[in-house]
């Protein structure tokens, strides 16, 4: 067993509307930032797993975003899964 | 006859819907909680509206997951007869008992205030008391009653009869004024496709009572109660 962090980004999917997004854009603009064309805001899931490697670590984690951390519908996920070093100080 | 009020952890609305089934004769309201693994013997489910789990992830999401969802899943399959108000509309899409998703109101505002809602279907458990194209005032709570889905899934709904209520003018025309959060084809409420299983984003328990404002919300739990009287009798 190692142990694994899985980044797990979900965001709207395109075409849909995303009221926080235009909101922020809308605040960059006011604050005299030109240039920005489109703002999207999704969320950043941070998961440490213990796994046999990391293709097992990572097929986890898309069952996971299957079942509870993406809604299909309006959401897509994207997963970065990366090994922690041996011998992690856990103090 | 017993019908369950499902209290989940931010749930605020499950006392409300309690004192609108109480008002019905023959019908006993009882509160099940989120951990019960089962509903015993009711005749009806109510998923109340609020804030279950604090809205965390998206709203329902966890809630979905809760002990007690599997037994309802299993009701509503069973052809019982399950209403989701606000939140409880939430968590049965999440939990794939009707389908699409609401997202954030197009207004990013949080709207608190009466509605109108145009009764598009009488063909239901809980319209067969108000007439085709009634307007009803009820009230509506939500950041998030912006409902989405895919095309085909909106066509379906549109062909199949299954939208039950649209947000319309007090006249019951659709303009877009009267779309309070930017739902598709100004849904506020749907059912699934055997009929058994409402989800609608106003709240149908704070318009029963006369001292506190319009009392369109009567309609929907006493049909439900005529339905579930006629079911027992036949």
């Amino acid at each position: 067993m190692s142990r694994f962090t899985v980044e797990v980004r979900v965001t709207p999917r395109p075409g849909l509307l995303d009221p926080e997004g235009k909101a922020v854009q809308h605040a960059l603009g006011s604050l005299g930032y030109e240039g920005v064309v489109s703002t999207r805001v999704g969320k950043l899931i941070v998961v440490e797993m213990e796994a046999d490697g990391e293709k097992e670590a990572r097929a986890r984690a898309e069952e996971m975003c299957r079942k509870l951390l993406a809604n299909p519908v309006t959401q897509d996920f994207r997963i970065r899964v990366s090994a922690q070093a041996e011998g992690v100080d856990e103090r | 006859m017993k019908i369950a009020v499902i209290t989940f952890p931010g749930s605020n609305c499950d006392h409300d819907c309690y004192r609108a089934l109480k008002l019905l004769d023959g019908v006993t309201p009882e509160f099940r909680w989120h951990r019960d693994t089962s509903l015993g013997d009711v005749a009806a489910v109510i998923l109340p509206g609020g804030f279950s789990y604090g809205d965390y992830l998206r709203a329902g999401a966890i809630a979905r997951f809760s002990p007690i969802m599997d037994a309802v899943v299993e009701f509503a399959e069973a052809g019982g007869p399950v209403v989701g108000i606000c939140n409880g509309f939430q968590v049965l899409c999440e939990a794939g008992l009707l389908p699409g998703a609401l997202v954030r109101n197009e207004s990013l505002r949080f709207q608190s205030h009466p509605v109108h809602i145009r009764v598009e279907t009488t063909r239901t458990p809980f319209t067969s008391e108000y007439e085709e194209g009634q307007v009803l005032r009820i009230p509506i709570a939500h950041g998030e009653g912006n409902y989405h889905a895919e095309p085909e899934v909106l066509a379906e709904l549109e062909g199949t009869d299954r939208i039950v209520f649209r947000y319309s003018t007090a006249d019951g025309k659709l303009t877009p004024e009267a779309n309070p959060n930017g739902s598709a084809h100004h849904i506020a409420g749907i059912v699934n496709e055997h009929r058994n299983v409402l989800g609608m984003m106003p709240h149908p328990e704070r318009a029963v009572e006369e001292l506190l404002g319009p009392t369109d919300g009567r309609g929907l739990f006493q049909s439900l109660r005529n339905h579930l009287t006629a079911g027992a009798t036949t």
